[in-house]
């Protein structure tokens, strides 16, 4: 069983959603990870909030956050048990983000410790 | 016939209190010794109160003859009281002193629970021990709950006492950085305590009930105390409170289960649910553990009516507790609250991804599930669940869920 990154790609994080809007898609979203969670796949997962974010840049130019000049941001991430990335495709096709038009989810595969990777 | 009522209920809360002090002064690996005692003294409190009556004080009376025995046999045993007064750093063996005060009885017995609760001892060890030496069952009684020979509970017994002397536990309370450790092995032991008497496939309904009463018993002992209560400790008493209030609408008079749906909801024990509320208040001081999650669902349960709140709620518990812990009957519980929430189509296709295929909760689900939208598919699942179901009393339920499709 090997271990994958689910990692959620919003194209505009400035998109200001109503509270009764980000509601639903928190309680979509624990919903989808619930259900991954009941099959024994759910390792670990969070959000990532816009607050308080920053880049440091080549020379550490300190930037106030990815956004405005990049048009894409990390919202959060989940790490899920997949016998194949197919496996863990399935488990990305249910996740809320992907109702963004232009969101994405991004799988990653978890290089082994067995110190080949 | 009072008397008779009396002194099962005496020897219980004394047995265990006793016990503890003497293995307290004693040292652990001289349990033997500390139940041999403890046990001469309840018989000589049978022999005396049938023929005189019941002292005014039965405890004090217990006390007094359990001091005095004690010093007896530490004066018909010298070599075993030149060790113990070594132990202890006492002059001689007259003044070794039997502190049954009520502090040293709580201390005692708290250090008890933590000896017994040692990693080193297996779970199933543990639970056994706590019955007979925390709650002062008896050998038969321990067997009759786990539904199997006193021999078997003997050997336990005699591996987990082996195990403590090896181990060389000793009888005092966790430091202070320690106690978290501890105490989550602490609660998962009672936990397992209740859950083996509100589970147990024993037909005797007082016995359960009891079980369930003695583990609740102890994990008081840990609010009471300063260091130990934690709100994770106030979150397993709420549980416990919430699940017991139920105890006496859960199985009919021989024995069979009464499903949730069936309950008589007034029989509830609605002083037991306010106190449920109370510690489950208590406990929301911390970060949220898996008891508060379980307590939290519990409580939810206390309210019959098949409210959106009510479903929407359970769900969302269920999420946050698998992603702590998974567990399959958590997984089948979120399943059947989805069900409620959603509705079965949806509650269909991911309980189909479950893979419990050895499980008969998970065919009963699906049966549940497919009943009135494909009746077929109910009865062979229901069928399914039968035929993986060990005990009669599941079977039983499962017979009764395939007549009435």
């Amino acid at each position: 069983m090997n271990e994958f990154m689910l990692i959620f790609r919003h194209e505009d994080g400035n998109k200001v959603a109503s509270p009764e809007q980000i509601q639903i898609w928190m309680k979509q979203t624990m919903d989808w990870i619930g259900g991954i969670a009941a099959q024994n796949k759910f390792v670990s997962g969070t959000g990532l909030p816009f607050d308080d974010a920053r880049v440091v840049r080549h020379n550490n130019i300190v930037t106030n956050g990815p956004f405005g000049e990049i048009k894409e941001t990390i919202g959060g991430y989940i790490v899920v048990k997949a016998d194949s990335v197919d496996e863990a495709v399935e488990f990305a096709k249910g996740s809320p983000v992907l109702q963004g038009d232009g969101n994405s989810v991004e799988v990653r595969k978890i290089a082994a410790k067995d110190g080949i990777h | 016939m009072e008397q008779q009522e009396l002194i099962p209920h005496l020897f219980r809360t004394e047995f265990s209190k006793i016990t503890a002090v003497l293995c307290k002064t004693f040292g652990i690996d001289n349990i033997k010794i500390a139940e041999d005692l403890a046990g001469e003294t309840f018989l000589s409190a049978m022999e005396t109160w049938t023929y005189k009556g019941i002292p005014e004080n039965p405890a004090a009376w217990l006390y007094a003859v359990a001091k005095n025995k004690t010093k007896n046999y530490l004066a018909r045993n010298h070599f075993f009281s030149e060790k113990i007064v070594n132990q202890i750093k006492h002059s001689s063996s007259e003044s070794v002193e039997i502190d049954l005060s009520e502090k040293n009885i709580t201390d005692s017995q708290l250090q008890m629970l933590f000896a017994v609760c040692h990693p080193s001892i297996s779970t199933e060890s543990q639970i056994v021990l706590a019955l007979r030496i925390l709650c002062g069952f008896g050998i038969s009684e321990i067997a009759t709950a786990f539904l199997t020979n006193k021999e078997t509970i003997n050997k336990r017994l005699f591996r987990a006492k082996e195990k403590l002397r090896l181990e060389k536990v000793q009888l005092e309370f966790p430091t202070e950085p320690e106690i978290n450790k501890r105490l989550e092995t602490v609660l998962t032991t009672l936990y397992l305590l209740f859950s083996e008497g509100y589970y147990s496939e024993s037909k005797d309904a007082v016995l359960r009930e009891d079980l369930c009463l003695e583990a609740m018993q102890l994990t008081y002992l840990l609010i009471e105390n300063e260091h130990t209560n934690q709100p994770n400790v106030n979150a397993l008493l709420s549980l416990m409170c919430f699940h017991s209030s139920r105890f006496q609408t859960r199985k009919s008079e021989n024995g069979e289960i009464i499903l949730y749906h069936d309950q008589d909801e007034t029989l509830w024990n609605k002083e037991l649910i306010i106190k449920g509320i109370y510690y489950l208040h208590q406990a929301s001081k911390d970060k949220i553990s898996k008891y508060h999650l379980e307590a939290t669902i519990a409580f939810w349960n206390t309210q019959k009516a098949d409210t959106k709140e009510k479903w929407e709620n359970i769900l969302h518990l269920y999420n946050l507790l698998l992603q702590i812990e998974y567990s399959p009957i958590a997984a089948l519980n979120r399943t059947f609250a989805l069900s409620k929430v959603k509705g079965k189509q949806e509650a269909i296709v991911q309980a189909e991804k479950l893979n419990l295929k050895d499980n008969h909760f998970y065919f009963t689900l699906l049966g549940e599930l497919y009943n009135g939208i494909d009746n077929e598919k109910a009865k062979q699942n229901f069928q399914k669940a039968f035929s993986l179901a060990k005990s009669n009393t599941d079977k039983q339920t499962i017979q009764k869920k395939i007549e009435h499709l």
